[in-house]
């Protein structure tokens, strides 16, 4: 299909980002990759009257480390996150979820930020996150700066706490080192489609116990989701088949999940239980 | 004279047919260093755009296009009030009975709609953007008709009607009866003394043949001469059919397939924008061009299969079968094209598939529904044959507690017993299924996996194993031309092919026979090399434009290497057979002398003295030196037309894992073995093994064309319409016997089609063995997971899956607007 008519522009810094943003009128669209928002312009879902593109805005790409942290630039793409080595050591759940991405030529294109400021629930990084309890580093149309924690960024169906000419500049998350599992274990049925379920699992074990867990859900509702009965029942519990099992149980708890082609919300609520009972073994090595 | 180019005087390889040639033609295609339909561009050449009916059943009750008229750009814009007395209707050229209610088919709607994406107006503006924008600016309203959807409901007495012209949704009452034709015994009587029976309802999911690039029409006006350029497979049918649809004398039109990126059978079809962009080609005196889609072509271009197949089979306590009776619903859509009626009845004479019943009846109704109409689809009518009956063999094995190898090598026809005359009055020629069914069983390790599958079931593992067999023949090599007669085909089924021997020793070769991607080019260029004895680099394959390819019937039912190639042959016997008497002038000798070998005329017993068949071209192009009495050319041409139909077989072998936890399926392993005949290019075999292989799994497992109860096509993009890619199937473990076919010299079988035909059955028998022990009899296809969950947990078929609700974009669908965001 063809989009509609829109202006079009490509800043190269942040400062003339939000400039774009601020001068383009009514209905600004920011391209940070395009892998969700062409096709929707294609089928004239959307018919925004500026896009505004941050492909050259080169100050938003890359990984750095902040102390306990990975700040994570809103435009880094999701091959430059399977390349990276600070995601290798420490982000391993990130990396086992972009890796589960579309296919490769999305993946070259689609950015972190893009995906997580898109807020498909089916998407895969949201969930993951929404499990790290991930911090969204957020600029405001004069250049300020403010920080939303994910349980507070996702707020609806593709709905974000970014408000209209502001511009997601980069993602903090915790650094998971010596003692965390983690497992990003995905349903669906060919491999470069969207998830129908999928569950992102980060396990810290201490002395054969579980310290801390943090559950995702991916496509379970109208936002990513904790499993949070599950993760209560996790911490403080032996690393056994039968605590897990037991906890995974209460996966679905509290979910309302969609029904559509792919699956009816029993089924998605039964997947949620199976996957996050994978998951959590997988993480913690069972 | 002088000639800048000196014939070749390379030795030709000793045998070309049978080399693992690369296909000389990839290169272009895989590039895109070629024209494709879409690519064309001519002077002052304008775009056409389409507002498609966002509803199922409806009358039209007002269409202003005075704003979009407005628009900037736009030239014109068209309603069916336009066209209406000149388009006539869209041609089925296979009236299956002599009663067949066919509606008509308007290529463009005039007063009703009668699926979702049939077209109601035309933009014709100087970009495609213009014409695409202007089609907003349309006003329709329409007064919605009851919604005819589901067949079973479509049939009974009072159904609502989809066409108000008829009397009831049934096209055609269509039968075969052995005992009536003379070829078999009486079913009702095999049934009444049967020891055993089995019933079943199979339902062919309704599919989309989504082929790589999309459909795309350009046609070109010189005063009143008119060029179609189409992505078509049948150029030389569609000139003939566009001629006698639009009015335009037949000498008056010629029709082009260039380069075309795939069919399977979706482009074997006469289509609207085919017929408008001529209409409004001639209306304005401007060239036009139509380039879909992807959701308009999965909308709007054919669909395939969708049958529910009412099936029967008798039989001995032994295993021993003694009847099959089958009963068909196949949904027509909402109008008849080119051969919609004929793709189930094609299909009746493979349902006995390999086994020697001595009773067959077949009956089926072809149905009208508000949906796109069905038509052909990479086997048409082969695999709903051959899935029907590999799937009841496993169910009979099941009720007999026999081994479904064992019961399958009962019954089906032995090595010695070719040719076969079967229940379905076809002879088959030639093959050995045991032979087969031996090297099948040996590629797969079957005893090692059903002594896994014992110890999966042993352990109660989650992950359960099962193996699927199909067995399978299928008919092709479309066709001897007075069998198609006899079952009211409008055409024939021979093949045309002319050779032209150039002044520098090149040869052109020209076939009807038009390819989309099967590798023709190579193919041909093989055989010729062989019966020339010219290097292989010096032959040139020119196909697709009536101006040049004059004579042919197309691509499709693996007709191309066993009938077009055949003509071929034919036609280089012919260049041989007029080289000889030059040679013989030439060289001194009588003809009966003279030897041909290697691409030389040599006079036996002289060693040395001869003539390349190049020479001779470049001889007879100076003509200053030849015998009297004949014509100054070698050139020749030929067709072909066939005695018989060919007759592929193989034995399929699939083994799933199926994770009885979540119901995913997951093939393990495949291996096959098809008698193809006698191979012109392993390579091309294999590769048209592959793409069947994915095609047939792919309607196990994956693709569905899904209409929500409004009528509205749910699956209208990649995301919902699922089809896998190399990372979802497995390795394949291919091989063939060979035991030639008798119809043709080549010995070739046809390869095109038997992957698909064959796999299907062998993928779903494999995830039923799997989890029958848990008491599942069936499973719906496509084996989603959620439906092989609901059967092994909640028992039944799997169910019908959610008409609604998407993956895509938002939960996307189709409305008035084009589409809108569902609530989610």
């Amino acid at each position: 299909m063809i989009p509609a008519s829109f202006a079009y522009a490509r800043p190269t810094t942040v400062d003339e980002a939000l400039q774009a943003i601020a001068a383009g009128g009514d209905d600004v669209k920011i391209m940070a990759g395009g892998q969700s928002l062409i096709p929707v312009m294609r089928l004239r879902l959307a018919a925004p009257e500026t896009v505004v593109d941050l492909t050259k805005v080169a100050e938003l790409r890359g990984v750095r480390e902040d102390g306990d942290s990975l700040v994570i630039g809103a435009m880094t793409t999701h091959t430059d996150i399977l390349r990276d080595p600070l995601i290798a050591q420490y982000g391993k759940l990130i990396a086992e979820a972009t890796e589960t991405v579309a296919d490769p030529a999305v993946r070259h294109r689609g950015t972190f930020g893009g995906a997580l400021a898109h807020a498909d629930p089916a998407g895969d990084l949201p969930a993951v996150a929404l499990a790290l309890d991930a911090e969204f580093v957020i600029a405001g149309p004069g250049g300020a700066r403010r920080s939303v924690p994910a349980s507070a960024f996702f707020v609806d169906y593709l709905t974000t706490a970014l408000d209209e000419g502001e511009l997601l500049l980069e993602v903090r998350v915790p650094k998971l080192g010596e003692g965390w599992g983690v497992r990003y274990e995905k349903f669906n049925r060919v491999a470069q489609a969207w998830s129908i379920v999928a569950v992102a699992a980060a396990v810290r074990m201490e002395g054969g116990r579980i310290a801390e867990a943090r559950i995702g859900l991916t496509n379970m509702g109208s936002t990513p989701l904790r499993a949070t009965a599950t993760e209560q029942a996790l911490v403080g519990a032996d690393v056994s088949l039968e605590t897990v099992t037991a906890a995974a149980a209460q996966a679905a708890e509290g979910t309302e999940p969609s029904s559509d082609l792919n699956a009816q919300a029993d089924y998605r609520q039964h997947l949620a239980r199976v996957l996050t009972g994978r998951a959590v073994r997988a993480a913690t090595g069972l | 004279m002088t000639l800048t180019d000196e014939p070749t005087t390379a030795e030709a390889p000793v045998k070309e047919v049978g080399n693992a040639r690369l296909r000389k033609e990839d290169a272009r295609l895989i590039t895109g260093k070629t024209t494709w339909t879409d690519n064309m561009v001519l002077p002052g050449m304008l775009h056409m755009a389409f507002l498609r009916s966002p509803v199922a059943h409806a009358t039209i009750t007002n269409l202003d296009v005075s704003a979009a008229k407005d628009r900037p750009n736009v030239v014109a814009v068209f309603t069916g009030q336009d066209f209406k007395d000149e388009q006539g209707s869209i041609p089925c050229a296979w009236p299956v009975t002599p009663d067949m209610v066919n509606p008509g088919h308007p290529s463009i709607a005039v007063d009703t709609v009668n699926h979702v994406g049939e077209a109601v107006a035309i933009v014709v503006a100087r970009t495609r953007t213009a014409a695409v924008d202007a089609v907003e600016a349309i006003d329709v309203d329409y007064e919605n008709l009851p919604v005819v959807l589901d067949m079973e409901t479509a049939v009974q007495d009072g159904a609502d009607l989809v066409h108000a012209s008829t009397s009831s949704n049934t096209s055609y009452h269509f039968v075969f009866d052995a005992g009536e034709a003379g070829t078999g015994s009486d079913t009702d009587a095999a049934f009444r003394d049967a020891e055993v029976t089995v019933s079943r309802r199979f339902v062919q999911q309704r599919l989309i043949p989504a082929f790589m690039e999309p459909r795309s029409a350009v046609v070109g006006v010189q005063g009143d001469n008119y060029t179609l350029w189409s992505a078509t497979q049948i150029p030389h049918i569609l000139r003939v059919m566009g001629a006698l649809t639009t009015g335009i004398p037949e000498h008056k039109l010629r029709v082009v397939a260039p380069d075309v990126g795939g069919g399977f059978g979706g482009k074997l079809q006469v289509c609207p924008e085919e017929i408008l962009a001529l209409l409004v080609a001639r209306r304005l005196g401007k060239p036009v061009k139509w380039t879909e889609t992807r959701s308009e072509s999965l909308m709007t271009a054919h669909h395939g299969r969708d049958q529910v197949q009412f099936i029967d089979v008798a039989a001995k306590k032994d295993g021993t079968v003694t009847g099959l009776r089958v009963r068909l619903l196949a949904d027509m859509g909402a109008y008849l094209r080119l051969i919609t009626p004929g793709v189930p009845a094609l299909g009746a004479f493979m349902f006995p598939g390999i086994y020697k019943f001595p009773a067959y009846r077949f009956e089926c109704d072809g149905v009208f529904t508000n949906k796109v109409p069905t038509d052909a689809y990479r086997g048409a009518g082969r695999p709903e044959a051959t899935f029907a009956i590999e799937r009841i063999m496993d169910e009979l094995a099941v009720e007999l507690d026999m081994d479904p190898m064992e019961l399958r090598r009962k019954n089906w026809i032995n090595a010695e017993e070719f040719p076969f005359t079967t229940v379905a009055g076809l002879e088959y020629d030639s093959g050995d299924y045991e032979q087969a069914t031996q090297a099948a069983l040996e590629l797969l390790g079957y005893d090692e996996l059903r002594a896994e599958q014992k110890r999966r079931r042993e352990s109660n593992d989650p992950v359960q194993l099962g193996i699927g067999i199909s067995t399978f023949t299928e008919m092709c090599g479309l066709a001897p031309s007075r069998v198609l007669g006899s079952l009211s085909f409008g055409a024939g089924g021979w093949e045309q092919a002319s050779i032209r021997m150039l002044p520098t020793g090149k040869v052109e070769v020209v076939t009807g026979s038009t390819p989309h991607g099967q590798g023709h080019e190579t193919a041909w260029s093989q055989i010729v090399a062989d019966e020339l004895g010219v290097p292989f680099e010096d032959v040139e394959v020119l196909h697709g434009d009536t101006a040049i390819s004059s004579r042919g019937l197309d691509t499709y039912g693996s007709r191309s290497l066993v009938v077009g190639g055949t003509a071929v042959v034919k036609a280089a016997e012919k260049v041989v057979a007029k080289a000889r008497k030059i040679a013989a002038h030439l060289l001194e000798a009588s003809e009966d002398d003279l030897e041909f070998s290697g691409g030389k005329f040599s006079v036996k017993g002289t060693p040395g003295a001869g003539l390349g068949i190049q020479e001779i071209a470049l001889a007879i192009f100076a003509a200053h030196d030849y015998p009297e009495g004949i014509e100054p050319s070698i050139d020749a041409e030929a067709a072909f037309d066939p005695v018989n139909f060919s007759f592929p077989h193989g034995t399929h072998l699939c083994a799933m894992e199926v994770d009885t936890e979540t119901g995913f399926v997951k093939i393990r392993k495949y291996a096959c073995v098809d008698d193809i005949g006698n191979i012109v290019n392993p390579i091309i075999v294999e590769g048209q093994m592959h793409g069947g292989l994915a095609q047939g799994i792919s309607q196990a497992l994956y693709e569905e064309a899904i209409y929500d109860a409004d009528g509205n096509l749910t699956t209208g993009t990649f995301v919902d319409y699922l089809l896998p890619s190399a990372a979802d199937l497995p390795d394949f473990a291919t091989g063939n016997t060979t035991h030639a076919a008798t119809s043709n010299p080549l010995g070739a079988k046809g390869v095109g089609e038997a992957g698909c035909i064959a796999s299907t059955p062998a993928v779903v028998n494999a995830a039923l063995d799997a989890v029958r022990h848990l008491g599942v009899e069936d499973i719906l296809m496509p084996l989603t997971p959620e439906r092989v969950w609901r059967a092994i947990h909640t028992g039944g078929d799997g169910g019908a899956r959610a008409a609604e609700g998407s993956n895509a974009y938002g939960g996307a669908r189709t409305t008035e607007s084009g589409y809108e965001e569902a609530d989610k």
